[in-house]
């Protein structure tokens, strides 16, 4: 997770859920590439087609609202997003982003169109919109969510500390 | 300074004292997985390098998502956790059992005092019996397993005061359905929801849980209902919060002149009173889920459809909470009652809840149900709409074919629900 991200923007609105994200007929799987097959088809049947790898997921309110299902943000992760940026998130969507190693941008509010190239500075939670001209700094997070994020997940985490690291 | 009901719970299970805000790492009494998020913990925990779960006695496996299995991938998975659970030696209930939730306040998995992480988004429903309940995703779950521990920020905490009485013929569903309307689906993100107050001293064991359940509906970490009245079948002392508890934000509602309350499509907190979609035409209703489909609310549905028959036009699908309340529902004649107005029967499980399998309604039908999602999509079709609503609501929506208000139902609605 080191260095910084560059990618373009997909932009969406306020309090998308996680029945959008990913519909619940689709979670039953180990298969990641099948999740990654559905991602968002409620909301946008295009995306799947329009995605490139590195590409980030802007929106806007409460992202990731309702279930607890990983399978949300592992299906953005499999089809190729590299970070989410919103206002932001539901609380479960957040931790679970983390903890395998999504990284997940909370910045208050943003004008950011589709299209826009976004560069992220993760370490320090800064975030360009090259295309309008315009920086974001991002709510800090607390350490222990940068530690689990930088070693790309809670599993890495656990096996390296055999516990939490506040 | 005082201290609110959350940061009392997560202190006591982080060994110091702990304030809203601070991070702690804290020992749990409790933790369940489902089919719908058992397999990717399970496989988490193996490459965490997990052998043995760090007490199985503390540990769930519950198989109610996808129950019983409707192909051979999700017959799989079940498998899994069923290897997994005899292997270990924890607690593993299978295919029929019930819902996830019910069972753990059911068998008492979960008591009083207790922290219990669920890896489901209703787990804050164990605020009903006084104990902190967080969801979690699959990997957070896999490192309790291996652990025992969480890492958990100490939420800032709501308080609710309900005063007044329901009028007959309104259940707590209503109640909860006008609150997640007045607060939105994202009012309590990151934050504890305390309810308190007159209006729930009388309140069942099965009324609480609703309650507590749909504070996930507001986004909260965790909902907790006063234990002010709660009877438990086994010993046990209540925590409650200081006097002097800060709380980030407090409101007080009256409940005396609620009507029934309905979610209209297709955001649980797009909430209303019953008048403004009366007569809308219904195709399916469904008595189920983690939030109403307890003895009590069948009892509330056999209310309104006794001597009565469901609409041609429309299937009424009832999955009860769990095998004890079908056996209960069975002995005391509600489910014959339930079964000769028209009612079919599914496993006791979360069946068309989330849309997986057991009803997922065609393009452009509508469900009234006693659910508590209506994203689009939740049911498995996103071009069908949802109504949530009370599990009367829903039978005398059924009876009649569209969307009605079941107060007019009752012979006499002074006696309320209680009484079959
Ligand atoms: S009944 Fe519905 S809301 Fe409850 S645990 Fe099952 S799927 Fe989730």
């Amino acid at each position: 997770m080191a260095g910084t991200l560059v990618g373009k923007a997909h932009v969406y609105g306020d309090n998308i859920d996680t029945d959008r994200i990913i519909p619940g007929k689709y979670t039953k799987t180990l298969d990641l590439s099948q999740l990654a097959e559905h991602v968002l088809e409620d909301l946008d049947p295009d995306f799947r087609r329009v995605v490139q790898p590195g590409d980030f997921l802007v929106a806007g309110d409460n992202f990731g609202a309702g279930s607890s299902r990983e399978q949300a943000p592992l299906a953005l992760k499999s089809a190729g997003i590299a970070a989410v940026v919103a206002n932001y998130f539901a609380r479960i969507f957040f931790r679970n982003a983390i903890n395998i190693g999504l990284p997940v941008l909370e910045v208050g509010s943003h004008d950011i169109q589709t299209g826009s190239k976004l560069e992220l500075d993760l370490r320090r939670g800064r975030l360009m919109d090259h295309t309008a001209g315009r920086q974001y700094q991002a709510a800090a997070m607390p350490d222990v969510m940068m530690r689990i994020l930088e070693q790309g997940g809670l599993v890495n985490h656990l096996r390296e500390h055999g516990g939490y690291q506040l | 300074m005082g201290k609110t009901l959350a940061e009392k719970l997560i202190s006591s299970h982080a060994g110091v004292d702990v304030r809203a805000g601070e991070l702690a790492v804290v020992d749990v009494d409790g933790a369940m997985a489902t089919d719908a998020t058992g397999p990717l913990a399970l496989r988490a925990f193996s490459e965490m390098g997990g052998q043995k779960v760090w007490d199985a006695g503390k540990v769930s496996l519950v198989i109610d998502h996808a129950s019983p299995a409707l192909n051979e991938r999700i017959s799989n998975l079940h498998a899994m956790l069923r290897n997994f659970a005899r292997e270990q030696g924890c607690h593993f209930y299978d295919v029929g059992e019930g819902i996830c939730h019910q069972l753990m306040v059911e068998n008492a998995h979960v008591r009083p005092g207790d922290l219990f992480v669920g890896a489901d988004s209703h787990s804050p429903t164990y605020g009903a019996v006084n104990a902190f309940g967080v969801g979690v995703g699959s990997t957070d779950l896999a490192a309790v397993l291996l652990t025992g521990k969480i890492w958990l920020k100490v939420p800032e905490s709501i308080r609710i005061t309900l005063t007044g009485s329901l009028p007959p013929g309104l259940a707590t569903k209503d109640l909860i359905l006008f609150l997640v309307g007045q607060l939105s689906i994202s009012g309590g993100t990151y934050k504890a929801i305390e309810f308190t107050g007159p209006a729930l001293e009388g309140l069942s064991l099965a009324s609480r849980m609703t309650l507590a359940n749909m504070s996930s509906e507001m986004g909260a970490k965790t909902g907790l209902v006063d234990p002010t009245g709660l009877e438990l079948w086994y010993d046990w002392s209540p925590t409650v919060p200081d006097e002097d508890a800060v709380y980030a934000e407090s409101y007080t509602f009256d409940v005396s002149d609620l009507s029934p309350q309905i979610a209209k499509p297709s955001s649980p907190d797009n909430v209303g009173d019953i008048d403004e979609v009366l007569g809308t035409r219904v195709d399916q209703a469904f008595i189920g889920s983690c939030t109403n489909s307890r003895l009590e609310d069948l009892h509330m549905a056999a209310r309104v459809l006794k001597g009565r028959q469901v609409a041609p036009h429309v299937r009424l699908i009832i999955a009860p909470a769990s095998k004890r309340v079908f056996n209960l529902a069975l002995e005391d004649g509600t489910l014959k009652t339930l079964s000769e107005a028209g009612a079919s029967f599914i496993t006791s499980g979360c069946g068309p809840c989330v849309g997986t399998h057991q009803g997922v309604p065609a393009d452009g039908e509508v469900v009234i149900s006693s659910t508590n999602r209506n994203f689009p999509g939740r049911m498995g079709n996103p071009k069908a709409e949802i109504y949530l609503a009370s599990p009367a609501v829903v039978a005398a929506s059924a009876v009649r074919g569209e969307i009605s208000n079941p107060v007019e139902f009752l012979a006499h609605a002074e006696q309320g629900w209680e009484i079959l």
